[in-house]
């Protein structure tokens, strides 16, 4: 018989009138890396914190290796049998990594200062700890001064001392460049092979594919279906999870019409972590820019929208010169842009969706009846799905949160576009619909620049620069191949 | 339109209409307890809704609002200002200072009458001006720098006036404060002008709508466009320009710049705003509801003065009023206040 790290059965929960999960299970065999697919609001989220004892559900069981759940207020109880590595760090900054280890549970010392902390004991036992996961950190070292990665690992360390064997990861790839993606798909599958079971959560199909024995689809809040992934074809697993038939529908944009007029010119820019790079992109060209995260893209696309001051180098729109690391003067100019991260640099989250999709337009007066025409104007043109344009974009689930800041980015009608990680952690219909945006802006006249290292958002550009370490290194056209892309990306030669 | 553009097949929006209705009008939630308030001041007291004892409530309130208006902008853009207090008692006495002579406590410089009004305002913009390059372009904590700039311009006037109140204040200084205008005291009518053009502001010009942008997220609001320094250190100086003018109330109020002038009023200005809506994390609540935390203060406090609570209960029951009135909000707008 099969033995369960984790089962889920008869699930529903209710959140006021919206049904969260429709009588749903799930069963995670132990030893195994299980993905939980589904688009945002599938329920997936919920899921995660039934089997993480944050949330009761308002009916089902779950049980861990054929236990039944421990009481919701014996936490201790639940750290030993579950953990979860969330999107949010839940790890506090300004301790070290030693004490972030074992918070809470710190080793006091026998002898005459029994019951005080035993700073000594602390470090070696961290160090201990850091050393049997291969986790390369210095128990010294602050939290805030590790990489996400580093992060990840020691979140994933403190959950298997607490003895827990089974270790849910929430979109851990979501902020993770590639070789970094890598090495933790190593991890897990040497931690799988001592036994360790984990729920692995992605927007990223592909990854379901590389690190999953099983995938379980969940779909507008109810269990769609489990299957061995090698069973399980890529149309098939979008399938399941849209409800429609088909891949990703994504324009590739090759019949669009090219043109000779040049819109955007930048020569020899250089900045903080990218140095001397010229690009010119012509009315309806859409520029793709890939690189990892060190590579100097996102640097370089914050200088052309003037987040970031240039050291040196010009940037033109329709001939003009922009003045650099001036936002209002490159909005002026003709630049749109849609930031790296929503939350942090898109969207006022307590503020309605008119106000955040007209925050960039540059008249001295508002309307609040022509800001919530605009925002109306903003929900039909770009697919969100909303209440009306008076919701906060709080509300909003993550791929229509990008569409406003998307609308946002347009509502100046730009002749230029810098469009940085435009469908990140959104799921696949906002995917399709974000990038139709930037198709249809393109056949508009506009030229586009589209940061990103998502292979589907690259596919709608006509040409793809590839930067490494602060240059760019390669040009592909159309018609590239995936292996090449990646391979020119992660810094090796294909040839 | 590509096949992504048009509208697919939308599941129905989430039936959360109520909740936004409600939020469009969460400003007048303190409306209701105003009317109440009213209702029992009117009962224990006959004088409580004559107009005599109402126009005694606004002009005791004109000033505090005042302070609560630069406050509340302040705190929407994610900034707090502790050194109002102290502003509202230097700048007068440092402009009154300059033109009186000694004999009068003044500082022999000697400047013409006329020029009392004029200095005193520069004295707010240059206050505020400090403030907000400490902390915009210095790069120092809002909260620190502002709680220093508290007690050194306390100690300021303390030291030009040398602890005593100036008597001999020049006429043009006094009449703001002491004037009535259509029957009203000038201050309550600069309140309400200050009150709309600051409610106008913040709701119809792009720039007023700034102050919520950066008071969310100031990152996304860089992004946006919006010069955020710019915005903030005009916010502050606005903020002491207000406690100027509310300093300058007062003096013509009682007469003289007493060297306690202003003192201890920052704790009633948080109390009003917080009470009225406005988030301590910034980025939320309007002008609106900060007055209506203001007035409510004042018929509070004119209740518990027209029942005759002895002065040494006063203060500690105006402090459990505050509690309450928290207590009140909390419920009343269904919100926890951060």
């Amino acid at each position: 018989m099969t033995e369960f790290a984790a089962t889920a059965r008869g699930v529903t929960k209710r959140f006021g009138r919206t049904l969260a999960l429709d009588d749903v299970g799930i069963e995670i065999r132990a030893g195994e890396s299980h993905a939980l697919v589904g688009r945002n609001g599938a329920g997936k989220s919920t899921l995660v914190s039934i089997l993480t004892g944050m949330q009761v559900p308002d009916a089902g069981e779950v049980s861990f290796f054929g236990e039944p759940a421990p009481p919701v207020a014996d936490r201790a109880a639940w750290r030993r049998h579950v953990a979860c590595v969330y999107q949010k760090s839940t790890v506090v900054p300004e301790l070290s990594v030693a004490e972030n280890l074992f918070i809470n549970r710190q080793d006091l010392g026998g002898g005459t200062f029994g019951g005080l902390i035993s700073w000594k004991k602390l470090k070696r036992e961290a160090t201990e700890l850091l050393e049997t996961y291969d986790v390369a950190v210095n128990p010294d070292e602050l939290v805030s001064a590790l990489t996400v990665e580093q992060r990840q690992l020691v979140e994933i360390a403190r959950a298997l001392s607490i003895g827990s064997r089974f270790v849910i990861l929430d979109e851990p790839t979501a902020q993770l460049d590639g070789p970094a993606i890598e090495r933790l798909f190593d991890r897990m599958r040497s931690l799988q092979d001592k036994g360790v079971t984990f729920l692995f959560i992605s927007h990223h199909l592909q990854e379901v594919y590389e690190v999953c024995q099983t995938v379980t689809v969940y779909r507008d809040a109810r269990h769609i279906v489990t299957a061995p992934v090698a069973e399980m074809s890529k149309p098939d697993l979008i399938e399941a999870m849209t409800g429609e038939a088909g891949g990703l529908n994504v324009p590739s944009g090759a019949d669009r019409p090219s043109s000779e007029e040049l819109v955007l010119s930048v020569s020899s820019l250089s900045g903080e972590s990218f140095s001397d790079i010229s690009l010119s992109a012509t009315r309806g060209e859409v520029i793709g820019l890939a690189g990892s995260a060190s590579s100097g893209k996102h640097e370089f696309a914050e200088t052309v929208y003037g987040l970031r001051k240039p050291l040196s180098g010009t940037i033109s729109v329709d001939g003009t010169e922009v003045r650099g690391g001036d936002v209002p003067a490159a909005l002026k100019a003709g630049i749109g842009c849609v930031p790296r991260d929503r939350h942090h640099q898109g969207l006022v989250l307590d503020l309605s969706i008119a106000e955040n999709a007209t925050m960039s337009t540059a008249s001295r007066f508002v309307w609040p009846s022509a800001q919530r025409a605009a925002g109306s104007t903003a929900i039909a043109s770009y697919d969100v799905k909303a209440a009306g344009p008076d919701q906060p974009v709080s509300d909003l689930s993550g791929g229509n949160q990008q569409k406003v800041v998307m609308a946002r980015a347009l509502a100046g009608d730009p002749s230029v576009l810098v469009l940085i990680n435009p469908t990140a952690g959104v799921d696949v219909k906002s995917k399709e619909s974000l990038l139709g945006v930037v198709d249809a802006q393109a056949r508009r006249g506009k030229a586009a620049i589209v940061v990103s290292d998502e292979l589907d958002d690259l596919r709608v550009c006509d040409r793809v620069l590839v930067m490494f370490h602060g240059s760019v290194v390669r040009e592909f056209s159309r018609g590239w191949r995936d292996q090449e892309l990646i391979a020119a990306i992660e810094g090796m030669s294909s040839e | 339109m590509t096949k992504a553009m048009t509208p697919v097949q939308a599941p129905a929006p989430p039936p959360q209409k109520q909740k936004f209705q409600f939020a469009r009008y969460q400003d007048l939630a303190l409306v209701p307890v105003i009317i109440i308030l009213l209702i029992v001041g009117a009962v224990l007291s006959p004088i409580f809704l004559t107009p005599g004892n109402l126009i005694a409530v606004l002009t005791q309130q004109s000033e505090l609002s005042l302070l609560v208006l630069g406050q509340a902008m302040i705190l929407i853009v994610g900034k707090m200002d502790l050194s109002l207090e102290s502003t509202v008692g230097l700048a007068p006495a440092l402009a009154v200072a300059l033109i009186v002579p000694a004999s009068a406590g003044g500082l022999d410089v000697g400047l013409a009458a006329w020029m009392a009004l004029p200095l005193c305002l520069l004295i707010g913009v240059v206050i505020g001006g400090l403030n907000g390059f400490l902390i915009l372009k210095v790069g120092l904590s809002g909260f620190m720098v502002t709680l220093g700039m508290l007690t050194m311009l306390r100690g300021l006037q303390l030291a030009i006036t040398e602890g005593k109140s100036l008597i001999d204040v020049p006429e043009s200084f006094l009449y703001l404060g002491s004037t009535t205008w259509l029957g009203l005291p000038a201050a309550v009518w600069i309140c309400v002008v200050c009150y709309a053009v600051g409610i106008f502001v913040l709701k119809y010009l792009r720039a007023g709508r700034s102050l919520y942008a950066i008071g969310g997220n100031s990152e996304a609001a860089r992004a946006a466009g919006i010069r955020v320094d710019r915005v903030v250190w005009t916010v502050l100086i606005i903020g002491s320009v207000l406690a100027v003018v509310a300093g300058i109330l007062m003096t013509g109020r009682l007469g003289s710049v007493a060297a306690t002038q202003g003192e201890g009023m920052i704790f009633q200005v948080f109390a009003a705003a917080v009470i009225g809506g406005i988030s301590l994390q910034g980025g939320k609540g309007t002008l609106f509801g900060a007055l209506s935390g203001v007035l409510m203060l004042g018929l509070v406090e004119q209740i518990l003065r027209l029942q005759g609570v002895s002065g040494f209960y006063i203060k500690a029951s105006y402090g459990a009023v505050i509690i309450l009135a928290l207590i009140v909000t909390r419920f009343a707008t269904g919100q926890k206040q951060e």
